[in-house]
């Protein structure tokens, strides 16, 4: 994994001498007091990231939080009063105006919350915007920007202008116009807040299979956790200006760093967060097919089971045997091959919690979680449902 | 004792007049350049209009008409330019055409430009803003006065006062106008690499645009009102007729000229006013 983006101790105060307030913020006086104080406004806070090449980077918090402060502060909408911002191996605050220009033309593309399309230009020109002021030809402009409505699904409407499309089209839009610029990393400002919740979590997935594909550096902007911890490989939460932790959304969810994170993160639908490979267990017993019948029931009887998988010797599984089906055939002399089952229910060990739901309601064997058909761990039942609880 | 003491009255107007005086004196040559320049122009558009066939006129109208409004209201405005014809103040109709025409355009030009200045310049707007103000609710006698002085009668002072009461509204509303342009799409514009110059001529002025005009349209119509004072100058058209109308106490022919403005005043209005709205549609 390289190092795309490195935030670095970046701050950025509001107000007719911010340079003169970085003192202060040193000196340790709290935002409010800064604000009563001066008249200046901290919108964002000593902060500092690290931001890998093709990671979808959420950073979360509730609004007033500086989020939006700093994300703009990345393709310096917003100059930071202090700090650097390293892309590359450049620190992207040094740029004079040509560099930025530069830098904003081919590196770096947004989107926005309330889409901020141009309602004078149809879709097509729209999404074109970036490489007209780039000076790429009329002709070739316009094929890259078709190439790039195709990829998000709106072929056929080309020609009709924003407003007279739906807030999920729209937004679509926003995001063909900073695919179409083929920046290495892409900034999101909340771009599904303003989408109900049904087109909301259809982009989401969208997104997310996008990015499959793609394989960008994207910095992801909300305020909804849920939005926050599906999509993100990596999480910031940020409060007044500053960030309170950054981690994988599963480690937020295990160890939040403070009561603050941990009230934001109760609510949160763990089923969708939590994966099957966080819950499985390893198995207690596992039945080898050449083992045959009897080693299968004293395992069973050992450990109090009343049904064992079966696995080959490179743990590829078999099938799964049951304390009934076994003693049966101990009786009539057939062998374990005969008896063994196949109506268990299987799942990979990155699948969420929620889709083992079902399968856990389908079955009354534990949930195999396979890697190919290699046997890496069961999910009994019961544990599908303790997992939602949150300690 | 309750009269304001008489020792504390001091005309300050003395040092204007002075000045217009100076002004007069010292920069003759720049007002005469001017004059002459402006003058120039003024005629070329005063004969073409004289020179159009009447027939040509009305199919023009009513065409623009017809094209941004409907039939029923291109009819209309040819029956109403008609009329004037029968009024016989067909000439005077284009004198006055002739001084709306160019002072607007003129306005436009100064206008727009300095809109988009004040749009950008939070301190050019604190300026501008008294002026304009005092340029809309000055009494416009008051200007004429030194525009006599400085270019004589005629067209050319009628112009110029023209432009002074018609420029702000067009100038105001550009820069509301560009001011208007949601942050997030300049914001758009700029996270692409954008110019300063490429921002206002391919985002801030089209979203503007409807707006603007809007302006334009607002300083066509103030134009249009300005054409009786201008008249007091010495500026001719349908505003003279109506002035030597109430000199005479000719009630008849006031009343002919007068709604000679009203007929001029409607089409013109309508016509502007669908071509701006015709900008708005197109979104």
């Amino acid at each position: 994994m390289t190092l795309k983006m490195e935030i670095k101790e970046v701050t950025k105060i509001f107000g007719p001498h911010p340079k003169k307030i970085i003192k202060s913020l040193q000196k340790g006086l709290s935002k409010d007091d800064i604000l009563k104080k001066t008249g200046h406004t901290v919108g964002v806070d000593r902060v500092s990231l690290e931001i890998n090449d093709g990671e979808m980077f959420v950073i979360m918090g509730l609004s007033g939080s500086g989020k939006s402060t700093l994300i703009r502060c990345f393709n310096l909408l917003n100059r930071p009063t202090a700090g650097s911002i390293i892309v590359d191996g450049e620190d992207v605050t040094t740029y004079d105006r040509k560099a930025l220009k530069d830098f904003r033309q081919k590196k770096i593309a947004m989107v926005f919350q309330h889409f901020g399309l141009f309602d004078h230009r149809t879709v097509l020109e729209n999404v074109a915007y970036g490489l007209e002021v780039r000076k790429v030809s009329q002709k070739e402009r316009l094929e890259i920007a078709q190439t790039s409505l195709e990829t998000v699904g709106l072929k056929g409407w080309e020609d009709k202008y924003p407003n007279e499309l739906s807030g999920g089209m729209q937004q679509r839009v926003g995001l063909a116009r900073a695919l179409a610029n083929d920046p290495d990393i892409l900034l999101m400002d909340e771009p599904f807040s303003a989408l109900d919740p049904l087109i909301r979590r259809e982009m989401q997935l969208e997104l997310i299979d996008l990015q499959n594909k793609l394989q960008k550096t994207i910095v992801f902007i909300t305020h909804d956790v849920n939005e926050a911890f599906k999509i993100g490989d990596r999480v910031a939460v940020m409060k007044d200006g500053r960030v309170e932790q950054v981690g994988t959304p599963e480690d937020i969810l295990s160890s939040p760093a403070n009561d603050y994170i941990e009230a934001f993160v109760k609510d949160i639908d763990r089923s969708k967060i939590l994966q099957a490979e966080g819950i499985m267990i390893k198995p207690n017993a596992l039945v080898r097919l050449k083992d045959g019948v009897n080693v299968a029931i004293k395992e069973m009887r050992s450990n109090g089971l009343s049904s064992v998988f079966v696995v080959d010797k490179d743990r590829q599984l078999k099938g799964i045997v049951t304390i009934d089906d076994a003693l049966t055939a101990l009786k009539e002399g057939q062998t374990l091959q005969s008896v063994i089952k196949h109506n268990y229910e299987t799942a990979e060990a990155e699948d969420y919690v929620q889709d083992l739901i079902d399968k856990a309601i389908q079955t009354s064997y534990p949930i195999a979680i396979l890697k190919g058909q290699k046997l890496l761990g069961i999910v009994p039942r019961a544990v599908v449902l303790s997992s939602l609880a949150s300690q | 004792m309750f009269d304001f003491p008489k020792s504390l009255t001091f005309h300050f107007g003395k040092y204007v007049s002075d000045l217009v005086d100076w002004l007069t004196v010292h920069w003759e040559g720049f007002f005469n350049g001017i004059r002459v320049g402006l003058l120039w122009v003024l005629n070329q558009l005063n004969d073409f209009l004289l020179w159009m066939p009447w027939w040509f006129f009305i199919l023009v109208v009513f065409l623009l008409a017809w094209q941004f409004k409907s039939v029923a209201s291109g009819i209309l405005f040819a029956c109403f330019l008609m009329l004037i014809g029968i009024f016989g103040y067909w000439d005077e109709m284009m004198y006055t055409l002739c001084l709306v025409i160019s002072s607007v355009v003129i306005s436009l030009i100064i206008g727009i430009p300095l809109g988009i200045l004040m749009a950008n310049s939070r301190r050019f707007e604190i300026i501008a803003k008294p002026i304009l103000d005092a340029m809309q609710t000055m009494p416009t006698f008051v200007y004429l006065i030194p525009a006599l002085f400085f270019f004589g009668l005629g067209l050319i002072p009628g112009v110029l006062s023209t432009i002074i009461y018609a420029l702000p509204p067009v100038m105001r509303l550009t820069n509301l106008a560009i001011r208007g342009v949601p942050d997030e799409v300049v914001e758009a514009s700029l996270s692409f690499g954008s110019s300063r110059w490429q921002l206002l001529t391919k985002v801030q002025i089209p979203q503007a645009l409807p707006t603007i005009m809007a302006g334009v349209n607002q300083t066509t119509m103030m134009a249009l009102a300005m054409v009786v004072v201008a008249s007091m100058v010495g500026v001719k058209g349908l505003g003279l007729e109506v002035l030597t109308a109430l000199g005479q106490i000719d009630v008849a022919k006031g009343f002919e000229a007068g709604i000679s403005i009203v007929f001029l005043a409607i089409i013109i209005d309508r016509i502007t006013l669908a071509i701006s709205n015709s900008f708005q549609k197109q979104r």
